[in-house]
Parts: C-alpha cells; structure tokens; sequence
C-alpha cells in the first residue's frame, strides 16, 4: 500500500519545526508502523537526507521507548498496543497518517519524534521505592503474605511502560496516571505502607514542579494506556494525598 | 485559599468539593422552584421563609456565593494552567476517541453556566436587592411567585435562553459529578451505582428547570 | 595458562562462597565515599549493581544508551526467575539447581560460579519481595510457583508473562532512592565508547551523549560492565533493537578476553520472519510448549500447497501430520530442550516440510490441548454428554486463561486467531551465553573492569535453562559484585579521585573521535542496516543452528570483506553534534562485524556439539549433539591481538568435582 506522511521535523531543542510531507510506497499490512518509518528512512538515507528520528527499542511493546501521535492519537488507532505493535493492516492504501511527537510542556523535543522524557524519572526518584537495603538481609518472601487481590492490583499497576501516552492522550498533559500507578503500585503492598505518606506526597510534588496539568478526569489515559492501566489508581492517589496532607 | 492552590491535587480537591456543594444548592434551588409548578402559595412561603431568614441570609448565602466564585475562579485557573502544560499544541487531536465532549469542555460549559448566572442575578438577585434595601417596601410575603412567572410571561426569547443554559448545565453536571467523587478519592464498590445516580441527577434536574421555565411561560400564554 | 586464574576458591563446593566471603579484602564505609564505580547498563546486572554499589556507600555513574534506566532489555523477560526456595516441597535444593543448570548447559560452565548462583538465588526473592516487587501469589496470600522446562521441579517465580518487567522495575526503584541520596549520578541517552586504561587497571569510559554528540571523559576506580548479550550480530533476533556489543567489544580490544563467542542461545518459539523488511523477532513463552503440539504435514506436496495458500492446516488430517518432537523424542515430547526443539525444526524446515510463505516456520497447535480441557471442564461442572461445540468453547476458555495474553499477542502481530488456527513458530536467536571472561570475583583480565549477567559468560555453558538469565543478572549485581569488588578496591583507598586530564584520556577520546569521523568520512551509499542485515543473514547462514567447517570458514572470509566493504561504502547521514540515530548504529554495527568474525572462528575451532552450538561434523548416528570432553573440555578464552581472526586462544580448563559428566539425552 502506499501512504501520506505528514511528520513532524526538528532539528533539535532551540528549533521551531516544522511538519514535511513524505510518501512511501511498497507498504505490507504485516509490517509494524516503526517498521513502515524504517523504510521511509532508509529511502531517505540513500538519497541523503537525515532520516526521520524516533525512539524505539524493545519493539514488542514492553520498554516503553516507541511513542509518537498518530493521526491525533497516542500509539495511533489501534488500542492496548504501543507504536511498534501498531500493523499496518489497521491503515488502507492512500492514507493521510499526521505522525507528531507526544506533546507537552514537561516534555520537549529533542529531535523530531524523540521527546525528554526524564520528567518521569524524576518522579520516580522523589519516592518510588521502598527503603530497604539490597544486602539481602531480608526475612523469607513468604513471611510476608499478601492478599492475592491486593497482589494483583499492585501488579497491573506496576505495568505501567513509562511511554507517555497519558500525558500525551490528556487535553491538559496531566501525569496522574503515571504517577498514580507509581504511587499504587507500593501503596497497595504492606512493606510499601511504612512510607506511604511521604512518599505520595513528594511524587505529587514533584509531579507539579515538572510542569505536567491538572487531571481533569476526562478518562482519555485510561483508553490511550497501552496497558490499560485504571483509572481506579488516580482516585487511590487522591486519596492517600489527601489522607497524607491532613495526618500531616 | 493559599494553600489550597499549592498543589495540583489539592487543587482538584477543592474543585470537587465546591462542585459538589453547588450540586446541592441546585438540588435545594430545583425543589423550591419545582412547587412554584404545583402551588405557588408554597412556593411563596419557601421563598419567602429564604429570602427573609436570618440564618440563609446572612451565613449561608455568603457561604453560597463564596463557593460561586470559587468554583468560576479555580476553574479558569485550573484550565490556563492546563493549556501551559502544551505549550506547543498538536496539529491533529482526536480527543473524540478516547473521551467525551462533556469531559474536555468543562470551561465551554461552565462559561455559559456564568453567563446564565449573570443573567440570573439581573433578572432576580438585582431586582431582589433593590426591593429589599434600596427601595424598601413593606414586606410583602406573596410577591414571588408572580415576579417569577411574570419574568417568562410572554418572553420567548428569555424562556429560550434559560433553557438553552441549562442544556450546558446538563453537560457540566454530566461530567462534573461524576467526576468530582473521583477527585476525591472515592472509588469502590458503589461507584458504580454511584455514577449512573450522578448521571440521572445530571439529566433530570437541569431539564426540570428547562421544565419549569417552559410550563410557566406556555401557562402564561 | 597462567593468564588464566579462575580464583575459584579451595574447599568444599558449598563452603567455597562463604570461605571466600570471609577471606576477601574489605573496603571501610569512609574509604568507600572517595572510591568511584562506574557502571555501564542498567538492566538487572547493571541496575542491581549499581544500586547496591550506591547503597554501600561507592559514589557511583550510570550509563545507558536508552533514555531512562527502567527501559534496559531485561524488562522483555517473560516467564520468571529460578530459585531453590523449595516452597513447593517437591525437593529443590541449592544442589539441584547447580546440578540443573551445569547439565542444562552441557557440562560448559565453571562449577563454582554455577553454585554460588544456586546458593544465592534464594536470597534474591526475599529481597524482591522486600522492595516490592509484585509476584504471582496464591489464594492464601503466599508465592506461587511454575516449572519451567528442562527440571523436575515447581521453582520459577513469576508475575504473569512480565516478570522481566517487574523485576527490572524492582532494581530500578533500588537505584531510584540512591539517585534520591545523591549517590547514584545517572547519565541516560549516553553510549560508552571506548575504555581507558591507566597502568594497566580500568580507570574510566569515553562516553558519547547521544543527544548534543558531545563526546565526554569519565574517570573510575573501577569499571562495571553490565551491558547485555550481542545476539544481535544476527540482525533479526529477540534482542531489543539498540542492544549491541559495543562495550563488552571495546573492553576486549583493551585487553579483557572473550569467552566461548560461539554460544548462543536459539529460541525455539519465536514468531516466524514474515518479510524482508521485518526489523525483530518476538518470543512466544516457552511455556505454550506445555499444552501446544509441534507439527509440519507428513508429505512434501501437502507443505507445498500450504505454503502457496492452497490448503489449510486445519484441513489436514491426522495421518498426514508429523509430530516430528514426539516421534523422536517419546520421553520428552514437545518438552524438549531449547536447543534440540530448534535444531529439530530447522531439520524438518531443511528437508521441505515447513510452513508459512516463507517454508521457514512449524506449526505449534492447541486443538488437542484445547478438546482436552474442553471434555475436562464439561465433565467437571457435571455435564457427562458434551457437543462438539460446547467442548470447544469450553476448552478455549480454559486455554485463554492460562496463555490470555500470549494468544492475544500473537493476533496482533499475525492477525491470525491461534484457537482457530495453529500458531506457526521458528526457532531465534534469544540469548548470548558467551561474553567476556571474568573470574570467580567476575573481574575480566583487565584488573579493575568486571562484567556481570549477560555480558560475562560464567554461568550458562552452552545452553541457558529458561528461568535463570534474570537470576544470573540478580545474583551478580545485588549479591556477589558488591563483594567481590571490595577484594580489589581495597588497593585504591589512597588513590584519590582519577583525573581524566591524563594522557590516556587524550588518548582514548581523541581515537573515538577519529573513528566517529571515519564512519562520517566512507560518504558511501549503502545504508547501515544494509550492512547489519547482510551481517546477520552470513551468520544465520553459517554460524546459525548448526554449523560445519565450510559454512564457518567461508563465514570468517565473507564477514571480512562486508567490514572492508562497511567502512569504505557506508553512508551516515546527519551530524556528530546532535542526536543521530543513524550514527549510533554504525558505530554498534562496526563492532558486529568484527565481533562475528571472531564468533566463527570460535565455532570453527570447537570441534564438538554441546548445547547451543551444533557442529554438523561430531554428532550421533541419529542426529544428536555429540561433545568430546576429553579434548574440549574448557572454556575459549579469546585475547585480542589485531584482527579478530588473529586472536590468541587461552584455554580455561573445566573440572568437575560434584558432577559426572554424561550425555544428556531426551529420548
């Protein structure tokens, strides 16, 4: 199938940018969309032209590097899929596909479709971890059980990828769901409770320092997460920083 | 205020709570208004019984008109905030696929709710005020029930505003309330039972308003 | 064979780690805050490391090439972790995973190292748990877990098909609260390009940013590296696509040798290739292998028509399919291990029988596992008589459950429906055995680089058993380097900090430089992945599932000529001074080509089979991997002196004191 790109371009931080217009042809719908761009790019390589950059790595949906919005959605139209899951199949022959960075102001472009992400380790620095040693000193795994239910939730909230797509899906580039998961991921466990007041409330700080909006609840992360993370874990980070904030 | 400005959540928090008491007032303001349909003596003495009491008058209406502000004013802090954290906005977004109209145009929606108001307070408030403490006339408690129909007599214009109003009401409340249980952390096994009760309130009320409004203004013909 | 000292320590086999714990040099908590570490890669080798390191109080630098440490290739693990917790009470012990493990690689791995593992493997759930990290868990609240093939008992841990994830997770909140203290400096979107040496000791990296291009100087005590396996020499592999040798390459032509280059690790079930321009291979859990049958038709024409999309695979009977693992190895049917369930398919797809457009894919089918659950479920809920129907719908349930996930994956790459259709799979290339050399205290031969997890090559022999990369990684970063390294640290208290204004540093950066503008200067036509493809196809080819003299040798000349022809005709577009993917993958790809050369000629002088590594020369009268321990009984340690076919082989006998050596057999 051939295709209608309209990319974004920039050449680095200090560089407005711009959207180029492409054509690619000789396009199978077995093919990922990453894999559609590396095509385009290695057309572009032989006749000179600085390809087209994106972040990508694990490439099965796992790392969370791969982002871009496509055509006005995180990871393009498929759901619970990231970019480099997203096939071909899901596009026809002649489309317009708009392919841009994920925006927001927490995080800037680096180069084309490769955004600074950092932001979202320096929220995890603030707080995501338990304050235990690595010596190994520990008691037995199992002398800690843990109902099977609050495991599993602690679970799909420790799925998240880190790939941005909530921020990016978010009319107000929120990072609640982000941080929520981070936040519900420990606070769900009891060796997380010991420091879960300090720990909500200085993610959340550092959630806003960053810059990220306000959570609207508009409920666009939740449908955009390729892992499908809930919005449950939002309202349980309310909750634990409001409880946090008035047992000061 | 300071504090609560601080952070995001606690901002959101506020948000919440000052929505959730304005979904009262309107509770409270729906079923004083609705009698004026069934018995306008009642809806004299209710209106009467506020308008005169020491109690709604001097704590509860500042208390009403503070959380009126405040919801207008953090609102449209919360949504300039908002559009900083995109500085560079996208050139395609398709927020139709993955949320609803109501949700992302909360500020569309309240915006006309501010409008209405305004239009409210001068056909009510202002005139109430002036009956009161500017004018004084003698108390007369059977008045309201024909000031309030006179206002839709043979105004179709006004009668069409105040309905269109409430339409974006209904699409505030529609989001809002819900919403605003999730703000503040309640999620669990009701919510949702929760939700489809927020959803019917959101419907139900403003349109009986646009009800009301509607059946005095035919009654009137 | 005095450059070698594996440093194993005398003694019993389970006193040895303890003994030697005991004996070592410390380093005292004040002497530790004047002492650097660097660590290159941050997946659990290097995450867990670095994070311990922090903890005891080393000021320690982070590199990854990815843009956060959390993103690290060990996220991508699937099954689960081995430790012989015994929580099952089917009789696991230290000794049997050792035992396990040593057998599972062919009698190719060092018998200390393997025990240690064993040893410390229990240590690491109780510390996972500990920070967090979300297992699988029973009803009653207590862990659970699964096996894994190859072992008679129940001790993987797990969390559903992520537990990559979640362990990488666990080790990257580690180093969250040392970079909260101040004591881990991470330095993301960074390369390491070269390692610089001060009298002989590893002192410090070259260092790429790879947003601003700025080539930068890192001084150290010591240097870690953590930096992963090279599978990607294959092009196509299960390896994330910025995986790469550079490092581990870099540290060998300093000086570190590298061990046994030939052993890789072939995946059996992996999605098949679909086309030409296909740029990664994706895994699909071995666990599928308990309840899916392999298969191709029985007779060439059936496989013909199939592959021109005449006939359907459903439309096969019985008698005309061949379930060629079941037929050859009754005992262990489609449980066989990782390396002989791929050899067997790429014999089948060889002789003609394979599916798929391509001919280079098996079928993997659920229909029997499917109506046997089906009849179970119908007949438990009390329904005696079942339909068809109802037992297939019922089965399909049962299977969606356990491998949900897994079939759902596979749907979305294939947009096939696996309970409809059988799955095809062929075997690729996961996992990298080999790597550099490192001694008991996993010290390379350069004094003060080690190298951990992947990168190192101590622990698997010649085959890895499922379960146990993420326990290696684990062991050696949180449990065995933070020790080991105090033995040598324990020298440098007095050094001071280490100036990069030195010579050496000059030195090192100046030649990445020049080989940066080198890679600039070809201005050829061909792009890099013209390169890395052709690359990967010669190795597949010849050093792939089973390898002879003449593929080998005519491998060792065609790597060559594609380098020569690499750095005279590439073409690398953009510029040095922003970020330039297409730069990056030069440089990785440079070191491929050499790397690869080095890899077959490490496969042409191993004149066995043994696990991975399948010599078509030395095998049995029934096609079965034949070792030779009398003459090859040692690990291939490579010194580099020039070329890479050049290089000097030192041999690092392998003894066996706790273990007879037998042939493993499936049959």
């Amino acid at each position: 199938m051939k295709l209608n790109l309209k990319i974004w371009r920039q050449e680095d931080a200090q560089d407005k940018g711009g959207f180029q217009k492409y054509t690619v042809d000789g396009i199978d719908g077995d093919m990922s969309f990453l894999e559609m761009l590396d095509v385009l790019n290695n057309t572009l390589v032989e006749e000179g032209v600085d390809p087209i950059e994106f972040d990508h790595d694990c490439r099965e949906g796992i790392c969370g590097s791969c982002s871009l919005q496509i055509n006005g959605e995180p990871h393009g139209p498929d759901r619970r899929v990231t970019t480099c899951q997203l096939h071909m199949r899901k596009f026809k022959d002649g489309d317009d596909i708009v392919i841009e960075p994920f925006r927001a102001t927490a995080f800037p472009v680096i180069k084309d479709l490769v955004i600074d992400r950092s932001a979202f380790d320096r929220i995890q620095h603030a707080g995501g971890y338990i304050s235990v040693n690595t010596s190994g000193n520990t008691q037995d795994a199992n002398s800690i059980p843990i109902e099977k239910d609050n495991a599993d939730d602690s679970f799909y909230a420790a799925t998240c990828i880190g790939c941005g797509a909530c921020v990016a899906a978010c009319k107000n580039a929120s990072a609640m769901l982000f941080t929520a998961a981070k936040v519900s991921q420990f606070a769900l466990l009891p060796q997380g409770e010991v420091e879960a007041h300090e720990r909500v409330l200085s993610m959340v700080d550092q959630m806003d320092k960053e810059g990220f909006g306000n959570c609207t609840n508009t409920g666009a992360c939740e449908i955009e997460c390729p892992k499908g993370i809930s919005l449950e874990n939002i309202a349980r980070m309310n909750r634990e920083y409001l409880g946090a904030s008035f047992s000061g | 205020m300071a504090g609560i400005s601080k952070t995001s959540i606690a901002r959101k928090f506020a948000m919440a709570l000052s929505g959730l008491f304005l979904v009262l007032f309107l509770a409270q303001h729906f079923t004083i208004n609705f009698t004026s349909v069934v018995s306008p003596s009642t809806f004299n003495e209710i209106s009467h019984f506020m308008g005169t009491n020491f109690v709604v008058q001097a704590i509860l209406q500042p208390i009403l008109i503070f959380g009126v502000v405040f919801h207008f004013i953090m609102g449209f802090v919360l949504d300039i905030r908002n559009r900083k954290a995109r500085s560079v906005s996208y050139a395609k977004f398709n927020g139709a696929s993955n949320s609803s109209w109501m949700s992302r145009n909360m500020i569309i929606s309240g915006s006309v709710v501010l409008l209405f108001l305004g239009l409210h307070f001068y056909d009510f408030w202002i005139p109430e005020l002036v009956h009161k403490y500017v004018e004084s006339h003698p108390d007369d408690p059977t008045r309201y029930y024909e000031e309030t129909v006179a206002k839709f007599t043979g105004d179709p214009i006004r009668t069409g505003l105040y309905a269109l109003s409430f339409v974006f009401l209904m699409l505030h409340l529609l989001h809002g309330f819900a919403s605003s249980f999730q703000s503040i952390g309640f999620n669990n096994m009701y919510s949702k039972a929760l939700k489809v009760f927020t959803k019917a309130f959101a419907i139900v009320i403003p349109m009986g308003f646009v009800f009301i409004a509607i059946f005095h203004y035919f009654n009137n013909l | 064979m005095t450059v070698l000292d594996s440093k194993v320590p005398e003694g019993p086999i389970e006193k040895k780690w303890t003994k030697h714990k005991n004996e070592i040099n410390l380093v005292n908590p004040a002497n530790k805050r004047n002492i650097d570490i660097i660590v290159v890669g941050t997946g659990l080798a290097g995450g867990s490391s670095a994070a311990t390191l922090a903890e005891l109080g080393y000021n320690v630098k982070t590199f990854c090439f990815q843009d956060s440490p959390r993103r690290a290739h060990s996220i991508a693990a699937q099954g689960g972790i081995n430790a012989s917790k015994n929580y099952q009470g089917d009789g696991d012990s230290d000794y049997r995973l050792f035992y396990d493990t040593v057998k599972g690689g062919d009698y190719r791995s060092r018998e200390g190292n393997v025990y240690r593992l064993a040893e410390v493997s229990s240590n690491i759930i109780d510390q996972c748990v500990a920070q967090g990290v979300p297992f699988a868990r029973e009803y009653g609240g207590l862990l659970d877990n699964r096996s894994f093939g190859g072992v008679l008992v129940s001790r993987t841990f797990y969390a559903k098909g992520q537990t990559g994830q979640q362990l990488l997770l666990g080790a990257y909140s580690a180093m969250n609260r040392q970079i909260n203290r101040g004591k881990i400096q991470s330095f993301n979107r960074h390369e390491m390009m070269d390692l610089v040496l001060v009298d002989g000791k590893a002192r410090g990296i070259i260092a790429r940013d790879l947003v601003t291009g700025e080539i930068e100087r890192h001084s150290a005590h010591a240097v870690v590296l953590a930096s992963g396996g090279y599978g990607n020499v294959f092009y196509l592999s299960t390896n994330a696509m910025g995986s790469n040798v550079m490092a581990a390459w870099r540290a060998h032509k300093k000086g570190a040798f590298f061990a046994n280059p030939c052993f890789t690790q072939i995946h059996p079930t992996c999605i098949p290739v679909s086309g030409d321009l296909q740029s990664k291979l994706t895994l699909m859990s071995e666990s599928l292998r308990n309840d899916g049958r392999i298969w191709v038709p029985k007779h060439i024409k059936d496989a013909e028509a199939i592959r021109e999309g005449k006939l359907k695979p459903t439309e096969l009977s019985e008698e005309d399919r061949d379930y060629y693992l079941e037929r050859r190895y009754p005992a262990f049917g489609n449980l066989v291990p990782r390396d002989v369930a791929s050899r067997a398919a790429k014999e089948r797809c060889d002789e003609g029988y394979g599916v798929n457009r391509t001919g280079q894919a098996v079928y993997l089918d659920f229909k029997a596992a499917i109506e046997r659950y089906g009849k179970e479920k119908a007949f438990t809920s009390g329904h005696k008589n079942p339909g068809e129907e109802e037992i297939i719908k019922l089965g399909e349930e049962v299977v969606e459950s356990k491998y949900g996930n897994l079939f759902e994956m596979y749907e979305k790459i294939t947009d096939q429906n696996p309970y409809k259709t059988p799955m095809m799979i062929f075997p690729a290339v996961h996992y990298t055995m080999g790597g550099l050399w490192v001694d008991y205290n996993l010290m390379t031969t350069i004094p003060g680089c080690y190298a951990t997890g992947e990168a190192n090559f101590s622990d698997h022999g010649a085959n890895r058993l499922g379960a146990s990369a993420l326990m290696q990684g684990l062991a050696d970063g949180y449990f065995v380097l933070p020790y080991t390294i105090g033995d040598y640290l324990a020298d440098d208290i007095r050094t001071g900090r280490i100036s990069t204004d030195t010579e050496e540093f000059e030195k090192a950066e100046k030649e990445v430089k020049e080989r940066v503008q080198k890679l600039f200067d070809a201005k050829g036509k061909n792009p890099v992945d013209y390169y890395h493809k052709k690359l990967g196809k010669i190795m597949w080819d010849k050093c792939g599932m089973s390898r002879n003299v003449k593929d080998l040798k005519e491998a060792l000349e065609e790597i060559k000529e594609l380098r020569d022809d690499f750095w005279a005709n590439v073409r690398v577009t953009g510029k040095q001074g922003t970020k330039n993917a297409e730069l990056e993958k030069a440089g990785r790809v440079a070191d491929f080509l050499e790397l690869g050369e080095l890899f077959a000629k490490d496969a042409l002088e191993r004149n066995e089979s043994c696990g991975g590594h399948f010599r078509e020369e030395y095998q049995t009268e029934d096609g079965e991997a034949l070792r030779d321990d009398e003459n090859y009984r040692f690990v291939s340690a490579w010194e580099y002196v020039g070329n890479p076919r050049d290089a000097k082989l030192h041999k690092e006998e392998l003894i066996f004191e706790n273990i007879e050596l037998k042939t493993r057999s499936y049959k």
